[in-house]
């Protein structure tokens, strides 16, 4: 199969609008007659349902919390990016697209990357519309500040919540809908496979959470934006119900899956403190506009932070890299935190911690003014560590966050699945191999509110979509499918709970498909999970029954899926021998130790096809930069 | 320096489903570590209940960082807990005494039936916010941002109202199950904006018809909601709803 990313031709700047001219277009009485399903309600998820309601498509949103309004964007905290350029300080749409595609390392597709950036600006002003409270001056405009990767300020931010209030403007449009009868929701559902009839995405299986129940969804087109894979790891600054299941069952089901092993680890993370741990906490990267990183010059320096004079800190990030400092980019940043710590000049109980330090900016611009910018930050540090960083430097290490990789999809956001679209986080398109801060609200909201609502209608225009029943044969197979995955977990009754394998996962995919990664370590990761998913389906203890609420079991299902998924990651980390931005092969790198990469040989995506389990095929996308040259990436 | 880990003993409410009785079942979880989260250690539980056979509890969590608002119990008497603007997965170990019983309930109200164990159904806010949480506005079609200047002050408050996590601890805490302080946290923070203005009337009315119709109970000025409240969210949100019924009364 040869992939087709269906970038329209034509210079960049105009692409996007040369291609929305010539897209179809579904007749306004005629939009009533077809019908989507959109699986979750996060800002792609709640912003696309709420769109195509208000076209007058039938909608089915489903999501996997009790209200929609729970999604993950919901936790974002510094903010989104936009090229408004009211700061006056040179930004422009080309300028985002240049540092996005830069930040990602030159893994990504022109072309999105450019849409992205030009549509960002519609995504402040609906917004805004909307009554987003972005933080303002006292002229009544806004305020915005700056992100790592980045010279400008184009990062717009409502306190610390930024995400949250984004979300709550989407769920708003999205709850609209539902009261005007456009979209039906479905909370508390977790998507169980994907059903595809005569080649075409065509309906869903999903799991009623409170009842057990399979239930079945049909419709004309299928979208998924239910987010990245970090969960994988068992410890990320995901949260607790954020897994890969929905996508993994559709790359089972024929969606290629592009460039896994491309995690995002972010730098400014509270660090770890025991085995009970369930999750990691984010400080917002907002925090590099105003703190300093530092380690001490000497190892295993065990003094107070407070009482390591000025001439004995290492302000690593300041030093190697001048001009950008503290506000490089998220895998530079937590690469050479890990660098620092693996010399032995960590801080805190265990070592692996640098300080991030805000003595100085509270000597410079007053305490008032830090507490207006980071306030609930600082709170919630204190409430997590039990320490103030008003008075002592906080201690951060980095965490997996983000997953840049995804399900393939072509500029039309639709996957290799006719019919089948995925937006935000879910899909591999715009970040290459590593995101900028700022821009995963940025491409949620672009792709549900200003993307999907054009390219949907082509598809449902353009295509014979056959009538369909709950009587057809693939409904009927993968609900039998899904019910005898979910009773052979439970009739296993082993001696290992669902949490004791998750977290072994976690650890091989972190020790050895983490930060840095070679091919030794990649070979035995391979090895070492395709072992423990053989365990997990002989060994793994769940507790309780099919038919009634049992978060366990759920857990269950999505730690076998991971199983697989991170099998994936590491032979896709394996294979390409360069590094990029996240993706840190120790085999390949500066002299000064920076990522190396090598765009003879792999300058392009790679779409895994799965065959069958532990079994995939590799296609290539090759990615042509026509408008920028890529360079070895510099922030010094 | 190792912490001292601390025993705890539990007493949590047990419900099979929102038909049967429910009841308290006392755990004891040992080498409890202060730096635990609250349900970290309902976590450590879990797991050993699992290994004995028996049905772990059920509860209601997701991003563990206090924004989601998925999470909420009642946990000493106090809706998520005994520190005040923190959401029960805030809650820390290191806040309790070795030794110390912990009583764990649900949410409880008419309008939040038991599923299960401590989670309940909240769906009633979610149809509260369909009738009126938000600005009609349609996708693009839309002014440009900075057409509308907002006072630095009204975005200031108008973030604080809007700050609301939809945990409903506030209709958990009050003696008449009311969600005035929810419903005016809405109503506040988009009537403080221009953008808001316009359907201001509408949107009050309609969004407490349905709190009226969905069994939450009057507003009596207890002020236990924002007792509890994670977020902070302060008492004037449900003056500033009234007036604006008020107003939309005598239009």
């Amino acid at each position: 199969m040869k992939l087709d990313s269906k970038v329209p031709g034509g210079h960049l700047s105009e692409k996007w609008d040369n291609h929305k001219d010539a897209l179809k277009l579904v007749s306004p009485k005629n939009k009533r007659n077809f019908s989507v399903i959109v699986v979750g309600t996060g800002l792609a998820g709640a912003s696309a349902a709420a769109s195509l309601g208000e076209l007058g498509y039938k909608v089915i949103n489903l999501c996997i919390q009790d209200s929609p309004r729970r999604a993950h964007s919901i936790a974002a905290q510094g903010g989104i990016n936009a090229a408004k350029n009211y700061q006056n300080d040179n930004d422009s749409i080309w300028r985002l697209f240049y540092d996005t595609i830069k930040g990602g390392d030159y893994r990504a597709r022109e072309a999105n990357v450019y849409r992205l950036a030009q549509v960002s600006n519609a995504i402040i002003d609906q917004a805004v519309a909307q009554g987003v409270p972005f933080a303002r001056e006292y002229g009544g405009y806004f305020a915005n500040r700056s992100f790592g990767g980045a010279l400008v300020s184009r990062t717009f931010y409502a306190r610390g919540q930024t995400g949250q209030q984004l979300l709550l403007g989407a769920y708003g449009a999205l709850m609209r809908q539902v009261d005007e009868g456009n979209v039906r929701l479905f909370p508390r559902r977790e998507m169980v496979d994907l059903v595809v009839i005569n080649g075409k995405a065509r309906g869903i299986v999903a799991r009623n959470l409170i009842t057990g129940e399979l239930e079945t969804y049909m419709a004309d087109a299928v979208i998924l934006a239910t987010g990245g894979y970090g969960v994988a790891y068992f410890l990320s600054t995901n949260a607790i119900n954020s897994n890969a299941s929905a996508v993994w069952r559709a790359h089972k089901k024929g969606a290629f899956f592009g460039n896994p092993c491309f995690v995002q680890i972010h730098p400014t993370c509270i660090p770890r403190s025991g085995d009970y741990q369930s999750k990691l906490t984010l400080m917002s990267e907002s925090l590099r506009n105003d703190g300093r990183v530092w380690v001490p010059l000497k190892k295993g320096d065990k003094r107070h932070p407070n009482d390591i004079p000025e001439e004995e800190r290492d302000y690593y990030l300041e030093r190697k890299y001048p001009t950008f400092g503290n506000m490089v980019p998220r895998d530079v940043a937590s690469r050479n935190a890990k660098m620092v710590c693996d010399e032995g000049r960590g801080v805190g109980e265990t070592g692996m911690a640098v300080y991030l330090d805000f003595r100085d900016a509270i000597r410079d611009l007053g305490r008032e003014t830090i507490e207006e910018r980071y306030g609930n930050l600082f709170e919630m540090y204190k409430d997590i560590t039990g320490e103030d960083a008003y008075e002592v430097p906080m201690r951060i290490y980095p965490a997996v966050h983000y997953t840049m990789g995804g399900l393939w999809v072509d500029y039309n956001l639709m996957s290799t699945v006719p019919g089948l679209f995925v937006l935000g986080e879910a899909n591999f398109s715009d970040h290459g191999a590593n995101r900028l801060g700022a821009s995963a609200l940025m491409q949620g909201l672009a792709d549900g509110y200003f993307i999907i609502p054009y390219t949907i209608a082509d598809y449902l225009a353009g295509t014979k979509l056959e009538k369909v029943s709950e009587d057809n044969e693939a409904f009927k197979e993968a609900k039998e499918e899904a019910r005898s995955r979910y009773e052979k977990l439970l009739s296993v009754k082993g001696n290992k709970t669902v949490r004791e394998f998750h977290r072994e996962l976690g650890d091989i995919l972190w020790n050895k498909v983490g930060m840095s990664r070679n091919e030794q370590g990649l070979k035995e990761a391979i090895e070492e999970i395709s072992k423990l998913r053989e365990e997990y389906w002989n060994n793994v203890r769940v507790a309780g029954e099919m038919n009634t609420m049992n978060k366990n079991l759920e857990m269950a299902g999505r730690v076998a899926d991971f199983l697989e998924l991170a099998e994936l990651m590491a032979i896709d980390a394996l294979h390409r021998t360069e590094s990029c931005g996240g993706h840190f092969r120790e085999e390949s790198q500066t002299p000064e130790g920076e990522a190396l990469r090598d765009d003879e040989n792999f300058s392009y995506v790679a779409a895994w096809e799965f065959k069958e389990t532990g079994k995939w095929e590799m296609h290539k996308e090759d990615l042509k930069f026509e408008f920028v040259t890529p360079t070895q990436r510099s922030y010094k | 320096m190792e912490k001292k880990k601390l025993t705890i003993h539990l007493k949590v409410w047990r419900q099979k489903d929102a038909d049967s009785k429910g009841k308290f079942v006392n755990y004891t979880v040992n080498d409890v570590n202060p730096d635990m989260s609250f349900l970290e250690m309902l976590d450590v539980l879990n797991e050993e209940l699992i290994k004995k056979d028996e049905e772990p509890i059920e509860f209601d969590n997701d991003c563990r960082e206090g924004i989601c608002g998925m999470c909420g119990s009642v946990i000493n008497g106090t809706a998520h807990g005994p520190q005040s603007g923190m959401t029960t997965c805030d809650v820390r170990m290191r806040m309790f005494k070795d030794g110390e019983t912990i009583v764990v309930e649900p949410f409880r109200a008419r309008a939040f039936p038991v599923i299960k164990d401590l989670a309940v159904d909240r769906s009633a806010l979610d149809r509260i916010m369909s009738k009126g949480g938000y600005t009609s506005v349609r996708t693009g079609g839309v002014p440009e941002a900075l057409s509308v200047p907002v006072p630095k002050p009204n975005a200031d408050e108008a973030m604080d109202m809007a700050a609301c996590i939809g945990c409903g601890a506030c209709v958990a805490a009050c003696p008449n199950a009311s969600a005035a302080l929810f419903v005016g946290a809405k109503v506040s923070h988009l009537a403080l904006l221009p953008q808001g203005r316009p359907e201001a009337a509408r949107r009050v009315e309609r969004m407490v018809a349905q709190m009226d119709e969905e069994g939450f109970g009057a507003c009596s000025n207890h002020g236990e909601c924002e007792a509890v409240c994670p977020k902070e969210i302060s008492i004037t949100a449900i003056g500033r709803m009234r007036r604006e019924y008020l107003k939309a009364m005598f239009k």
